[in-house]
């Protein structure tokens, strides 16, 4: 680019993360390219992530998304996500189509609900929770392109640090990313 | 029942302040504030907003698939909930472990113990302890450490990498691995893996001994004001040895109460339910277990490290029980028993892993090859670990054709439940009552919420419904789900 006018602060690109219906092993996986975090913070700013206290996320570059969607406050924050970011990636299995928490998809939430909450023998009160403070569970999991569009996928369960690393550098690179052999994990 | 703060008398006269997300914690939660007009506190609750239906659905999968499974409830600790799974599973299969196979799991425990403390204190609150609860928003997390002291953020990324690494090497992956099966493990560790861990090892137990160096000067520091934070009286539980030392893979349940009196001990975890039980309030996904013969208003305790490092007698390993001497007698005992105290005892904790690493390293049965046992087939198992987050229980039945008819989890966190409620409504009555409400101010619920390392992920393994009704769109505005409460007040679909 323009190499001599550019001032290195300004380059920096700003990358949201946050996880929905998601296990947060999608972003500990992220956290394992180690000591290459202290290099990619040279790079990067981090605005709303669970790793900084941006509650909200404005205007990025770069939005990552690890878990599926199970509730309306998820879907609330996969449209923040999609509004502000010019690039949206869904991060591992559970972004991608769903994953475990999507093994409910089979069952009755009302079965759930009051096995987990009320026939539960080793409960003393029972009563399903029902606060207007909790966010409306859906009744299924859902794959987060499903609602938004997603403009890059990452599988694995979680996809491997390199494969985010590998991710990350190229989009860095101005490249198109690529996953070759090896970083492509469907597990 | 009712505990102060809990419930305001007239919330429709209140005025709402959330912190949501709660950030810098794992998994998802929220904090709600009511204030009157004076922002005098009336009502503050910590939310636990998601839910999975794990135990519902894990009915009918055969039993072995259980440990690989469930894992899948958090990516902090994974390693917890397949280990505790697998305990259970052991007892399904009535199988003893073989000296390899038990020494290969703790290995991967402490693994666990070092990389889960690493992050927790380094990456997530050592923002808060090191530029201050109140500090500016936009510096305070990990990136402003590694700008301001680049070579503590340097070795909490490595003390992290390290039991990361021993995760790998024993579990075949660093997150969601598959290295513990029912009777067993699956993968020897080999002279060279072994080596590879044991070159680093030193280094990483003088880290950890930093680590401790670094919570306790900052306890000096601000001795006033950390003992006096979102502190609580409560009564604690955990896993101890049989002889009372520290024992993170396996023990006996040990409570005490309020003024360290042994109320049970060594009780036999397998029939847990016998001492603990479980209250469901509606404004949050996570229970509120307590002690049975106590009842819910009495009975409700805390655990994790700070009650483990004084529940047990002694730690098992001699500098980290050195610096837990150290850390019960000083300033009379008054961190002991601080919120901020569970910091302290976190890194003691990690460096009596690091020095159980280091032990495991050098025993001669962690290289063998007798990984599987076998036993009598039974129909009930109970797994119990303690997590790094503390006291972590899975329970299952299994029937004759192997598969799970009925699973019930206890995770950490649910146990810190009343606890982190307490905590925080503590911190409102410390600094809020009466003052304009700041983001710096705000952060100070949530410095008490991160010192019990919450697993809010892990927390939210059930289900729950709520009294709206919600519709879920697609990209292009076709409907794709919905729910609505209907007249007996259940869930249900389009
Ligand atoms: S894809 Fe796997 S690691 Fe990522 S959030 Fe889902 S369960 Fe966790």
């Amino acid at each position: 680019m323009n190499a001599n006018t550019a001032t290195p602060a300004k380059t920096k690109l700003r990358v949201a993360t946050t996880s929905l219906a998601g296990c947060f092993g999608c972003h500990m996986s992220f956290l394992d390219i180690d000591e290459r975090i202290l290099q990619l913070v040279e790079l990067v700013e981090f605005d709303r992530s669970p790793i900084t206290d941006i509650k909200h996320c404005g205007p990025c570059d770069l939005g990552i998304i690890e878990g599926g969607v199970c509730n309306a406050e998820n879907v609330h924050v996969l449209h923040e996500f999609r509004k502000n970011c010019k690039i949206l990636v869904a991060m591992g299995a559970c972004a991608v189509n769903g994953g475990l928490p999507a093994q409910r998809n089979h069952l009755d939430l009302r079965d759930i609900l009051e096995e987990v909450y009320q026939t539960e023998p080793g409960l003393t009160h029972g009563g399903i929770p029902n606060d207007p403070e909790l966010p409306l569970p859906l009744n299924k999991v859902h794959p987060i392109h499903e609602v938004v569009k997603i403009d890059y996928f990452l599988p694995g369960c979680p996809p491997p640090a390199d494969a985010i690393w590998k991710f990350l550098t190229d989009l860095l690179a101005g490249r198109t990313p690529h996953l070759g052999h090896g970083l492509l994990h469907y597990d | 029942m009712a505990f102060e703060l809990e419930t305001a008398s007239h919330p429709e006269t209140l005025k709402r302040v959330a912190i949501e997300p709660v950030s810098r914690v794992e998994g998802h939660g929220k904090v709600t504030l009511l204030l009157d007009d004076d922002n005098k506190v009336h009502q503050v609750r910590l939310h636990i907003v998601e839910f999975r239906g794990f135990e519902r659905f894990i009915q009918g999968r055969p039993y072995w698939e259980v440990p690989v499974m469930v894992q899948r409830l958090c990516g902090i600790c994974p390693v917890s909930h397949h280990l505790a799974a697998s305990k259970a599973m052991d007892m399904i299969l009535g199988a003893k472990l073989t000296p390899t196979a038990e020494k290969l799991r703790r290995l991967m425990h402490y693994g666990q113990i070092l990389q889960s403390h690493a992050l927790h204190f380094f990456h997530l609150s050592s923002p808060d302890l090191l530029f201050g609860f109140g500090s500016d928003m936009a510096t305070r997390n990990i990136v402003g450490v590694a700008a301001a002291v680049p070579e503590v953020a340097k070795k909490g990324v490595l003390l992290r990498k390290y039991g990361q690494e021993i995760i790998r090497l024993t579990a075949g992956k660093r997150v969601h691995g598959t290295g513990a099966v029912p009777g067993g493990v699956n993968k020897s560790l080999s002279v060279e893996e072994r080596d590879l861990l044991l070159k680093d090892i030193y280094q990483m137990v003088a880290w950890s001994r930093e680590a401790v160096g670094i919570i306790k000067g900052l306890f000096e520091k601000n001795l006033a004001e950390y003992n006096a934070f979102g502190r609580f009286d409560a009564h604690s539980m955990g896993l101890v040895r049989a002889d009372g030392a520290m024992d993170l893979y396996h023990g006996g349940l040990r409570a005490r109460d309020k003024s360290g009196e042994i109320i049970f001990d060594h009780f036999d975890y397998g029939h847990y339910w016998e001492k603990i039980s479980e209250d469901v309030k509606p404004w949050s996904y996570m229970k509120f277990p307590f002690m049975k013969h106590l009842g819910p208003d009495e009975g409700w305790y805390r655990v994790g490290p700070l009650t483990r490092v004084a529940n047990c007698d002694f730690i098992p390993t001699p500098l980290a029980d050195h610096e837990r001497k150290e850390f019960l007698a000083y300033d009379a005992g008054r961190p002991a028993g601080a919120t901020l105290g569970y910091h302290w005892a976190r890194m003691i904790e990690m460096l009596h892993a690091a020095e159980s690493i280091k032990d495991l390293l050098h025993d001669e049965d962690i290289l063998g090859t007798d990984l599987m046992a076998k036993g009598e087939r039974q129909e009930r198992g109970v797994g119990v670990i303690e997590a790094p987050r503390g006291t972590l229980i899975h329970h299952y039945r299994v029937n004759e054709d192997d598969l799970v008819i009925r699973a019930n989890l206890i995770v950490s966190t649910t146990h810190n439940n009343q606890a982190m409620n307490e905590s925080i409504r503590q911190v409102a009555r410390q600094y809020f009552d009466g003052r304009e409400v700041t983001e710096g101010l705000l952060n100070h619920i949530e410095v008490a919420i991160r010192c019990f390392d919450p697993c809010l992920s892990c927390a939210t393994h059930a289900l729950g419904q709520m009294p709206l009704e919600v519709t879920l769109e697609d990209a292009a505005g076709n409907t794709i789900d919905s729910l609505y409460k209907d007249a007996h007040g259940v869930s249900r679909g389009k």
